[in-house]
């Protein structure tokens, strides 16, 4: 029998395990941290109908039981051997497992909003990133750093996305809807306090997106910019001044705000970027993995018996990344049954 | 003198038909970048011009692209080449090299 590993517990390699024991396969699943979930977990509520997160990881609390399968935490792959089949593993603390197949699922990471350094984050308290704002959501208490509840809350749209300065040249896709989605949940919390989105262009791409995007604006009184923040200040109070240019009017803008948002977009995991690098497997010119093609193989590598699963590959969204890790894991069944390859 | 603002409205239609072309042409071989603008903004947010006067560098760069280019020259005089739109365009358009260019084009045709 061969010997199922899918690296990466985050929800892509949860949902490809779920799947696979489902279908009577022992797998084994590496996870670098010492709890599974990944990334989600920095998520309170999910767009675009503000579903907790904790919904999704539910379908996979009953997985760690599972006799099949073999949970192996507090575990990093450094190095696979592709000289033999099956392949050998090798983790940080020396052990060799020999797998074939072998799922990748190593998922993304967000941008450091520190290298966008004229925005102002980690230099000024006011300045946060969207995984920070979620976290203030989470716990329904937003705070200027002077300990007041914000009058004025501006969300910056693209940090680290769709520029060329920091190398990340690709659209993050769901930052767009990320922000629309905790405008109108600051909103709710803080029923006085102006909102305004500074975006580029709008990508409300999914089928009800485009609503919330309307709704935003109609019950909640989110005021949309078009403009890209060029610099961030700070007053002597801990109050920011923020300067775009309103392109739509073509006059410069500055605005005084309590708290500034960077929609922080994703981007590949380091671990991923090294991982490819010392593992011969190819990535693409963004840095995610790269996929045997764009179409019918998104979850096949260029080596056989190697597969790719969820954010590995590119943004995507929870649902893409479960339907993306479905596509998979089905990929990874026909593999095993000798009917791919 | 009739002062004459470049930014000012002086068709009512961009006549996509009628554009006068040459400078536009000469500047893109010149400055390629200049095609790649998603008009953000930042360029003119930071400009040193234009927060003290009427400057709008990305407006003249679009009003360029569709070929207005009378009062052009006297609209550029505004721009002190600090160089702060390059450093923050996040398509890496080489702003200040396209506003030398433009100068430079200019100048040439009237010397020619």
């Amino acid at each position: 029998m061969k010997k199922i590993v899918i690296i990466g517990g985050g929800i892509a390699g949860l949902e490809v395990s779920r799947l696979l024991l489902q279908e009577g396969f022992p797998v084994t699943l590496i996870e670098k941290s010492s709890h599974l979930g990944g990334n989600i977990r920095n998520y309170a509520y999910l767009f675009p109908d503000f579903t907790p997160s904790e919904e999704i990881l539910k379908n996979y609390t009953s997985l760690p039981g599972n006799a099949d399968l073999q949970l192996l935490l507090n575990t990093e792959i450094e190095k696979i051997d592709f000289s033999s089949r099956p392949y050998t593993l090798f983790s940080n603390d020396g052990i060799a497992i020999s797998a074939d197949p072998i799922i990748i699922a190593t998922g993304y990471q967000i941008f450091d909003a520190r290298l966008k350094e004229e925005f102002g984050y980690g230099i000024y308290d006011g300045v946060i990133t969207s995984v920070e704002m979620e976290k203030m959501i989470r716990e329904q208490h937003i705070v200027t750093p002077y300990g007041k509840a914000p009058r004025r809350i501006a969300f910056i749209h693209c940090v680290g996305s769709r520029d060329a300065k920091v190398g990340n040249t690709y659209c993050s896709r769901l930052c767009c809807i990320t922000a629309i989605k905790q405008a109108i949940e600051t909103k709710k919390l803080l029923p006085q306090a102006e909102i305004f989105c500074f975006y580029i262009d709008l990508r409300m791409y999914g089928l009800t997106f485009e609503e919330l995007y309307l709704n935003a604006q109609k019950e909640y009184n989110i005021q949309f910019v078009r403009g890209r923040l060029s610099e961030t200040s700070e007053m002597i109070d801990k109050r920011l001044i923020i300067k775009a240019e309103d392109t739509l009017i073509g006059r410069p803008l500055k605005m005084m705000t309590d708290m500034l948002v960077l929609m922080v977009g994703m981007e590949a995991s380091n671990f991923s970027k090294q991982f490819a690098y010392h593992n011969g497997l190819e990535i693409g010119e963004h840095g995610f993995f790269k996929p045997l093609n764009q179409f019918n193989a998104r979850g096949k590598s260029q080596k056989e018996g190697i597969y790719f699963a969820g954010t590995s590959i590119g943004p995507m969204s929870v649902a893409e990344t479960i339907e993306h890790a479905q596509a998979t894991a089905l990929s990874t069944i026909s593999y095993l049954k000798g009917k791919e390859n | 003198m009739a002062t004459f603002d470049f930014l000012e409205i002086r068709h009512l239609h961009i006549d996509y038909d009628n554009l006068d072309q040459e400078l536009l042409n000469e500047v893109i071989r010149e400055e390629p970048s200049f095609q790649w603008c998603i008009s953000c903004g930042c360029c003119t947010a930071t400009c040193s011009a234009g927060n003290h006067t009427t400057f709008n560098i990305r407006r003249i760069s679009l009003i360029l692209r569709r070929g207005e280019v009378e009062g052009l020259e006297e609209e550029l005089k505004k721009c002190m080449l600090c160089g702060k739109c390059t450093l923050v365009c996040p398509r890496d358009i080489q702003l200040r090299n396209v506003v030398m260019n433009i100068k430079k084009i200019i100048l040439k045709k009237k010397t020619a």
